[in-house]
C-alpha cells in the first residue's frame, strides 16, 4: 500500500498517458505477490507419495503448509530457515522432556577447511547446541580438539559427519554458502587474533583457590578452555 | 530426405527420454525429513508409519529425542516394537495421551502407502544422504 502512495506522488515527465502509466504500475504492484516468501509452496498429505490416499491419517494430521508458512522463508530443505525461527521466536521447542540433559554451555565458533579451494568453513557451536546435545556430535563424529576430525566433504555429501544431518533433516547440502561462509584471509586474521589474545592473556587462569576437589581429578569432558 | 529428417528424430527421442525420466519413478513430493519406519509394521498387516520431523521439531529440540530419548540418529537403525511404544517408550514417551495422544489412535502414525521401503524422505533439493 505504502508503495502505491509513493507511486501516485512521485513527478513523472508531463506526457498525456502518465496518468495511465501510474494507474497501471499501482495495479500491477497490487497484484504483485508481496514477498517471495509466499511463492513457496508444499505438497498436500494427500500427494506426498508417502500418505496413503485413502487412509484416514490425510484428513485428520496436519498440512505442512499451514504450519509452516508462518515461519521464517528458506528456500531448501522445508523451506523454514530454523535458525532464524527459533531465534525470533516464532517457535518455542521443547529442550527436554522429563529430565534436563545437564551439559555445560560451550558457544565458540570453529573454523575449518582452512587449506581447501573452497571459502573457509565457520561452524558455529551456538547454533547447533541451541537444537543439539554435545553427545550427538562428540566423540563419535568429531573430535573436541579443531582439526583432529578428518572432515572432507565426499563423506559429508555421502551423509556421514556434518552430512549426518544436513542433507536429512536440517538444511540441505546444496547451500554451500551457508558453510563456506568466511573469506579465507578473514579467517587467517581472526584465527590471528585468538592467538595474540590467548598469548597477550596472563598465562591460562590456574584453578581457583584450592578447594576439596582432589586436583587429580579427571578433568569433565569439554570443561577445557 | 533422411538428413532433413533427423533432427525431428532427435527431438522426439528427447521428449520421450524426458517423459520417461518424469513418469518412470512414482515421484515423491515428500516433505522433507519425513522417515518412513517400516522394518515390521507391513509384515505385521499395519500400514508403514510415517515420521514427520518438520511437525515435531517445531515442539521438540532434536536433543529431546536424539539424546534424552535414545532414538538413533540413522533412519531403520532403531528397532522400535508396539509393546516398547505402550511402554512409554519411544514415541510412547509421548504418545501417552498426556503430552500428545494416546497410541489408540493406530491410522495417525500407520498412515503410509503399502511398499514404502524405510528410510528419510524429503522433495526439496535434496532426497537426503541416500543411505540409511
Ligand atoms: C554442512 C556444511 C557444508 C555444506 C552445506 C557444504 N560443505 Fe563443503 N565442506 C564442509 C566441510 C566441513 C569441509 C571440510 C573442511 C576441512 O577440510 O576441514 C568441506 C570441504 C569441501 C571441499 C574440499 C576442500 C576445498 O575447499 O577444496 C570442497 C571442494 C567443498 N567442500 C565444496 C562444497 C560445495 C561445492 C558445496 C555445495 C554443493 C559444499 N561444499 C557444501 C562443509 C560443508
Ligand atoms: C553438531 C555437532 C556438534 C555439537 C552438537 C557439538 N560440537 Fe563441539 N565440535 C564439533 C565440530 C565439528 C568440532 C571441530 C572438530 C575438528 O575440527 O576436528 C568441534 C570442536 C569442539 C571443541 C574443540 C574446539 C577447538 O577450538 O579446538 C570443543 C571443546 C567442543 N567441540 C566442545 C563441545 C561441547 C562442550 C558441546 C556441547 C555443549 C559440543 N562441542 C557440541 C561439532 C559439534
Ligand atoms: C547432529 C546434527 C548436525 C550435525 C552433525 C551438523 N549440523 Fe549443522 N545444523 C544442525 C541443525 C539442526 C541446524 C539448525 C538449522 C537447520 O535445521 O536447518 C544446523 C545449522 C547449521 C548452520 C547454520 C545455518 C543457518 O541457517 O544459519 C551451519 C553453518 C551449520 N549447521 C554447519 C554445520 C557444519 C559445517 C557441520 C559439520 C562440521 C554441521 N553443521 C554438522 C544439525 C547438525
Ligand atoms: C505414536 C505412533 C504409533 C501409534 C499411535 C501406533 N503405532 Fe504401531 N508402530 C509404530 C512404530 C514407530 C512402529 C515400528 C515400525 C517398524 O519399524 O516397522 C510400529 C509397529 C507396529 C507393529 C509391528 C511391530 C510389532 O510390534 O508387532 C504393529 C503390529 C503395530 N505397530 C500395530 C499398531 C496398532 C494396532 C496400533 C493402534 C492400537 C498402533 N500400532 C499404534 C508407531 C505407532
Ligand atoms: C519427536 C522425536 C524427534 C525429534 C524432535 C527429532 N527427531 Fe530425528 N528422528 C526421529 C525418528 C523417530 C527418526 C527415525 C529413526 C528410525 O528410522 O529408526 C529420526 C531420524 C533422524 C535422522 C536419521 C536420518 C537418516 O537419513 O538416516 C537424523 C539425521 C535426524 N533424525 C536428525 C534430527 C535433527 C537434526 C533433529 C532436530 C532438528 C531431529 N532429528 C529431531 C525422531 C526425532
Ligand atoms: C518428544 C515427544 C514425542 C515423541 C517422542 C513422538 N511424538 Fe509424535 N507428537 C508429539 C506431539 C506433542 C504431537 C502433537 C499432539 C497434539 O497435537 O495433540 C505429536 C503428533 C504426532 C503426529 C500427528 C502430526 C499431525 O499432523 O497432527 C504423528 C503422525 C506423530 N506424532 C507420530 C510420531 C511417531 C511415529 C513417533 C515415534 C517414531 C512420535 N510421533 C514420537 C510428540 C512426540
Amino acid at each position: 500500500m505504502n508503495r502505491c502512495a509513493v507511486i501516485m506522488f512521485v513527478r513523472l515527465p508531463r506526457v498525456p498517458s502518465t496518468r495511465c502509466a501510474k494507474c497501471l504500475l499501482i495495479l500491477m504492484l497490487a497484484f504483485a505477490r508481496p514477498s517471495p516468501a509466499d511463492e513457496r509452496v508444499w505438497a498436500p498429505l494427500a500427494k506426498d507419495g508417502l500418505r496413503d490416499p485413502s487412509g484416514p491419517a490425510v484428513r485428520i494430521l496436519q498440512q505442512p503448509a499451514d504450519a509452516l508458512l508462518p515461519l521464517s522463508p528458506d528456500n531448501a530443505g522445508n523451506q523454514v530457515r530454523w535458525v532464524h525461527a527459533l531465534k525470533e521466536g516464532q517457535i518455542n521447542p521443547r529442550a527436554s522432556l522429563r529430565k534436563p540433559l545437564v551439559s555445560e554451555k560451550y558457544d565458540k565458533d570453529v573454523l575449518l577447511n582452512l587449506n581447501g579451494g573452497m571459502p573457509v568453513v565457520r561452524f558455529p557451536h551456538s547454533i547447533h547446541n541451541e537444537w543439539l546435545d554435545c553427545s550427538n556430535c562428540h566423540d563419535h563424529l568429531f573430535k573436541k580438539q579443531r582439526g583432529a576430525s578428518k572432515i572432507s566433504m565426499f563423506l559429508i555429501l555421502q551423509g556421514e559427519q556434518c552430512g549426518v544431518c544436513h542433507g536429512a533433516v536440517a538444511f540441505p547440502l546444496t547451500e554451500c554458502a551457508r558453510c563456506h561462509s568466511v573469506k579465507r584471509a578473514d579467517a587467517l586474521a581472526e584465527l590471528e587474533r585468538e592467538e595474540a589474545a590467548k598469548a597477550a592473556a596472563p598465562t591460562p587462569a590456574p584453578p581457583p583457590a584450592p578447594t576439596n576437589e582432589r586436583p587429580s581429578a579427571p578433568r569433565k569432558e569439554g570443561k577445557g578452555k | 530426405m533422411t538428413e532433413r529428417r533427423r533432427p525431428l528424430v532427435l527431438i522426439v527421442a528427447a521428449i520421450l527420454l524426458e517423459l520417461s525420466v518424469i513418469f518412470a519413478a512414482p515421484p515423491v513430493f515428500a516433505e522433507y525429513a519425513d522417515v518412513v519406519l517400516n522394518r515390521m509394521a507391513e509384515a505385521a498387516g499395519m500400514r508403514p508409519v510415517v515420521f514427520p520431523h518438520w511437525f515435531h521439531r517445531i515442539r521438540f529440540r532434536c536433543k529431546v529425542c536424539h539424546a534424552e530419548l535414545g532414538f538413533k540418529m540413522r533412519a531403520g537403525a532403531n528397532q522400535i516394537k508396539m509393546t516398547d511404544i505402550i511402554d512409554g517408550r519411544f514415541c510412547g514417551a509421548c504418545h501417552d495421551g498426556e503430552t500428545a495422544w494416546s497410541v489408540e489412535n493406530c491410522d495417525l502414525c500407520h498412515s503410509g502407502k503399502a511398499g514404502l521401503p524405510p528410510g528419510i524422505f524429503g522433495g526439496h533439493e535434496t532426497l537426503g544422504p541416500g543411505r540409511w
